[in-house]
C-alpha cells in the first residue's frame, strides 16, 4: 500500500461523514471546506492551486488538533484523470457522503466579444469537469443508497443576458444536469442540491463585478449552504432574497429583456 | 497532506457495492468479487498490489462488527467457492472449500452419522469465515474452538506462497491462521475431523434461575455431566433481579438410545419449521417484533418469558433436534432486522471465574442504569486454547445484543468505554467476529504486547505489502482509530 493517510475507522458507535470538496482553494469552497470540517467532516480538497489547498488544510487541521482535510491537486479539466482520482479519494477516505461541487470559472467579456478561448474555458469547468465529476459521485451514492450531491450554479443560470452569455448557459446548463441528477437519484435515496448564489465576495466576483449591492462573504453563503445540506434541500438561492428577485427577473418577457443591457 | 502522483487506473465502477456488517450497524462502499478458483484470487492480489488497494476477505458476512469490511478498498467474497472436495463417511473426515457453509456440512455428513463437534450459533456462516473466527458452540469449554477439529488446511498467503498446514506442520501458522479474521491469508481447503453421533436428537434439560448468581453458579457445575449449557440472562428488570434466565443444558444420546436413528438424522427431521405454531410464518416475524425493540417493550417480552421459563417451562426434559439447539439464531429469519435502522452491536466478553461475576454484575447494572441495557444476554463457559489471537479463557462469557440508534449513540460510546475498562481490569478478553467497539491499545491491553508483535512479525511474513486489511484490522491493529 502506498502511504495512505490515517482516516479514522467507522464503528457502529463513531462515524464521520466524509465531503469531497472540487475547487476547494478560495472563496466558497475554502468557506465550506471550513465549515464541513468544523461540523466534524472530513474533507477532501480539491483545486488546482496546491499551495492554497495545503494552507487550508493546514489551518482546518490545526484547528482541530487531527488531520480532517486531505489535499488532492486537480484541474478539473483533466477529465481522464477523474475517475481514478474519486477512486483514490475513495480509497483514502473509505467512503464518501457529500460531494460538492463549486469550481468555476468567468472571464469578464466585453459587450460585443466572442472569444472562444474564454467561452469554451468557462464551459469547461463550469459545466464539463461538473458532468465528470458527478457522475462519479452519482454512481456511487446510487449503489449506496445514500449520499448528497451539491451543486454551485448562479443567479446567472436563470437567464440569458448580454453579459456573458458562455457564463450564464454554462451555469444553466449545469442547473439543468443537477435537476436531471435529481430525478435520477432521489428515489435511490441521494439528496441532489443546487444552489445559486448572488453577489459573494469572491475573486471571481472582484474581477467580474459591475453591480454590487447585497454583497456577501463566502463564509456567509458557506453557513447557507450547510444549513440546506443539513435539511436536505432541492435548490436555495444565498442570500435568500435573490429568489424573489429572480422570480421577477424570470418572467421579464422576452420583448423587454432584449432591450435591456444588464 | 498531500496524495496525489499514486494516480491508479481505475478498477471498473461496476464492481462498486454497498456492503453491510451483519448488526447493519455499518455500511461502506467497496469493489466487490466472488472468485471461483484459487488463480483468480492470484489474480485480484496482483491487481490489488499494482492499483495500491488493500483486500478485505469476507465470506457469509456475518460478523458482528466491522470484521468482513474494508471501506474504499476491494472485498474478496469467497461463498462461490464452496465444492466439498472429500467426505468419508468411515472416518468422519471432510475437506471442502472454504465458502461452504455450515448448513451444507452438516446436510451432508448428518444422516452418516457425523456432527461437528463444534457449531457456531447459526448456519449461516463459511467454514473459511468460522476458521479465520475460530468460533465456538455452546460446548467451548469441552469442546474447545473450532480450529482444534482441523486437521489440516491450504492457504494462500499473499506474499504468493501456497502452504499447507496442520497442528504438526507449520504450526506457528496453523495457530495464527485460525482466529486471524482472514488478515494473514486465504483458506483454499480445509480439512475437519467430524464427530460420531447416535442420534439426530439432543437430550436437553431447561430450567429457570432467579439471578445473574444463580445463572453463573448452575452454569459451572453444569459443565461435568453435559455435553452443552447455554444460559440466557434477562437484562431488563431492576434490583437483584437482574441477571435472572433460563438455563439449557443438553447431552448426545448414546448408542441405542434412539429406537430409530436414521429417522431422526434425515435432514427433513433437523430442518427447522418456516411457521410459529403452524399458523405464523417465521419469515416476518421480525416486523413484528420491531416495533416492540424499545426498553420498555423488552422489558415486557422478556418479563413474559421469564414467568413462562419459571412456571411451565421450569426443569423440563424434552428431546430437540440438533439443528434445532445448536442454531437458535436461526429460529427467527432476519431477527437482526428487528432492531431498526441503527442496527445492533453484539458486546461480548470473556472472563476468568474469579472475577467474572462482580464485573458481570457490575456492567449488567452500569447499563441499566445508563438507560441502555442489553436486549439479550447469553452466557456460556470456555476453556483456554493455544491459537495466536485467542479469545478464550478458563470462565464465562457474555454476550449481550446492544441496540444502536442515532439519538443513544453517544451514551452508548461512553458506557462501551467503561465496559471495556471493566473487562480489562478483571482480566478478560474479547472476541473479534462480534466486536466493533476496541481500540487497538485495548486490543495490545489483553492478547498482551508480545502476542500483538508476534502477529505483527507474522504479517509481515506473510503479507509484505499489507495487502490484507479490513476495517476491524485497522481499528485494532494501527492507530488509524477515533477512540484514542
Amino acid at each position: 500500500m502506498s502511504a495512505t493517510p490515517s482516516v479514522p475507522v467507522d464503528t457502529p458507535l463513531l462515524t464521520r461523514p466524509r465531503a469531497v470538496i472540487v475547487g476547494a482553494s478560495s472563496g466558497i469552497g475554502a468557506a465550506l471546506a471550513h465549515k464541513l470540517a468544523q461540523e466534524g467532516y472530513l474533507v477532501a480538497l480539491l483545486a488546482r492551486n496546491q499551495d492554497n489547498l495545503e494552507s487550508i488544510a493546514q489551518q482546518i487541521n490545526h484547528t482541530a488538533g487531527e488531520t480532517q482535510a486531505f489535499v488532492y491537486p486537480h484541474d478539473v479539466t483533466d477529465y481522464d484523470l477523474i475517475p481514478s482520482l474519486f477512486q483514490t479519494i475513495l480509497r483514502d477516505l473509505k467512503k464518501i457522503d457529500a460531494l460538492v461541487y463549486v469550481s468555476g470559472a468567468q472571464f469578464p467579456v466585453g459587450i460585443s466579444e466572442f472569444e472562444f478561448e474564454k467561452d469554451r474555458n468557462m464551459l469547461e469547468v463550469n459545466l464539463l469537469g461538473a458532468v465528470a465529476w458527478l457522475g462519479q459521485a452519482a454512481v456511487l451514492f446510487e449503489r449506496m443508497g445514500v449520499g448528497q450531491i451539491v451543486g454551485i450554479s448562479s443567479v446567472a443560470a436563470d437567464r440569458g443576458r448580454v453579459g456573458n452569455p458562455a457564463y450564464n448557459s454554462s451555469k444553466a446548463g449545469l442547473s439543468t444536469y443537477l435537476e436531471a441528477l435529481r430525478n435520477r437519484l432521489t428515489r435511490h435515496g441521494v439528496n441532489v442540491l443546487t444552489v445559486k448564489p448572488g453577489f459573494v465576495d469572491t475573486k471571481l466576483f472582484r474581477e467580474n463585478a459591475k453591480a454590487s449591492f447585497g454583497v456577501i462573504s463566502p463564509e456567509k453563503a458557506a453557513n447557507a449552504i450547510w444549513r440546506a445540506m443539513r435539511k436536505r434541500k432541492q435548490q436555495i438561492y444565498t442570500p435568500g432574497w435573490w429568489r424573489w428577485m429572480m422570480l421577477v427577473i424570470r418572467h421579464v418577457p422576452s420583448i423587454i429583456f432584449r432591450r435591456l443591457s444588464f | 497532506m498531500t496524495l496525489n502522483g499514486d494516480a491508479v487506473i481505475p478498477l471498473p465502477t461496476d464492481r462498486l457495492a454497498r456492503l453491510e456488517n451483519f448488526g447493519h450497524s455499518l455500511s461502506g462502499p467497496a469493489y466487490l468479487y466472488r472468485p471461483t478458483e484459487i488463480e483468480q484470487i492470484e489474480e485480484l492480489f496482483e491487481i490489488a498490489r499494482r492499483h495500491g488497494f488493500s483486500i478485505g476477505l469476507r465470506g457469509a458476512g456475518r460478523s458482528y462488527g466491522d470484521a468482513a469490511l474494508n471501506n474504499g478498498g476491494v472485498v474478496l467474497d469467497l461463498q462461490r467457492m464452496h465444492r466439498i472436495l472429500d467426505w468419508n463417511p468411515q472416518t468422519g473426515i471432510i475437506k471442502v472449500d472454504p465458502g461452504v457453509t455450515i448448513e451444507q456440512l452438516w446436510m451432508h455428513t448428518l444422516e452418516d452419522g457425523w456432527w461437528s463437534p463444534v457449531m457456531p450459533g447459526t448456519m449461516a456462516p463459511t467454514l473459511g469465515g468460522c476458521l479465520a473466527s475460530n468460533v465456538h458452540g455452546k460446548n467451548n469449554w469441552k469442546a474447545g474452538p473450532f480450529g482444534e477439529y482441523v486437521l489440516e488446511f491450504s492457504a494462500l498467503l499473499p506474499n504468493g506462497e501456497h502452504v499447507v498446514c496442520s497442528p504438526t506442520k507449520n504450526t506457528e501458522l496453523f495457530f495464527g491462521l485460525i482466529g486471524c479474521m482472514g488478515i494473514l491469508g486465504v483458506f483454499t481447503s480445509i480439512t475437519l475431523q467430524m464427530k460420531r453421533i447416535y442420534s439426530g436428537n439432543l437430550d436437553v434439560f431447561a430450567w429457570a434461575e432467579p439471578n445473574l448468581k444463580h445463572i453463573l453458579d448452575a452454569v459451572d457445575s453444569g459443565k461435568e455431566d453435559n455435553d452443552y449449557i447455554v444460559g440466557w440472562v434477562d437484562c431488563t428488570p431492576r434490583g437483584s433481579r437482574i441477571g435472572r434466565g433460563q438455563l439449557h443444558t443438553a447431552n448426545y444420546l448414546a448408542p441405542g438410545d434412539d429406537p430409530s436413528p436414521l429417522q431422526s438424522l434425515r435432514s427433513e427431521s433437523q430442518i427447522l419449521p418456516d411457521t410459529i405454531l403452524g399458523l405464523v410464518p417465521k419469515a416476518i416475524v421480525w416486523r413484528f417484533m420491531r416495533p416492540a425493540m424499545n426498553n420498555m417493550g423488552v422489558w415486557a417480552g422478556n418479563t413474559a418469558k421469564y414467568l413462562a421459563n419459571r412456571t411451565i417451562g421450569h426443569k423440563k426434559r424434552y428431546l430437540q433436534s440438533l439443528v434445532a439447539f445448536n442454531f437458535l439464531l436461526d429460529y427467527v429469519p432476519n431477527w437482526e432486522r428487528a432492531y431498526g435502522s441503527g442496527g445492533l452491536i453484539q458486546y461480548q466478553s470473556f472472563l476468568p471465574i474469579a472475577t467474572a461475576y462482580d464485573a458481570y454484575n457490575e456492567m449488567l447494572k452500569l447499563s441499566k442504569r445508563r438507560g441502555l441495557p442489553s436486549y439479550l444476554g447469553v452466557v456460556k463457559r470456555h476453556r483456554p486454547d493455544k491459537f495466536l489471537l485467542s479469545h478464550a479463557v478458563d470462565g464465562f462469557s457474555l454476550a449481550l445484543d446492544i441496540k444502536v440508534s442515532k439519538r443513544k449513540r453517544p451514551g452508548l460510546r461512553k458506557l462501551i468505554r467503561e465496559l471495556n475498562k471493566i473487562v480489562l481490569q478483571a482480566g478478560g478478553r474479547f472476541y473479534f467476529a462480534k466486536d466493533s467497539t476496541l481500540t487497538a491499545q485495548e486490543v495490545s491491553e489483553y492478547l498482551g504486547e508480545e502476542t500483538v508483535n508476534n502477529f505483527k512479525a507474522l504479517k509481515a511474513r506473510c503479507d509484505p505489502h499489507n495487502l490484507l486489511q479490513t476495517d476491524l484490522f485497522r481499528r485494532c491493529f494501527t492507530s488509524s482509530n477515533s477512540e484514542q
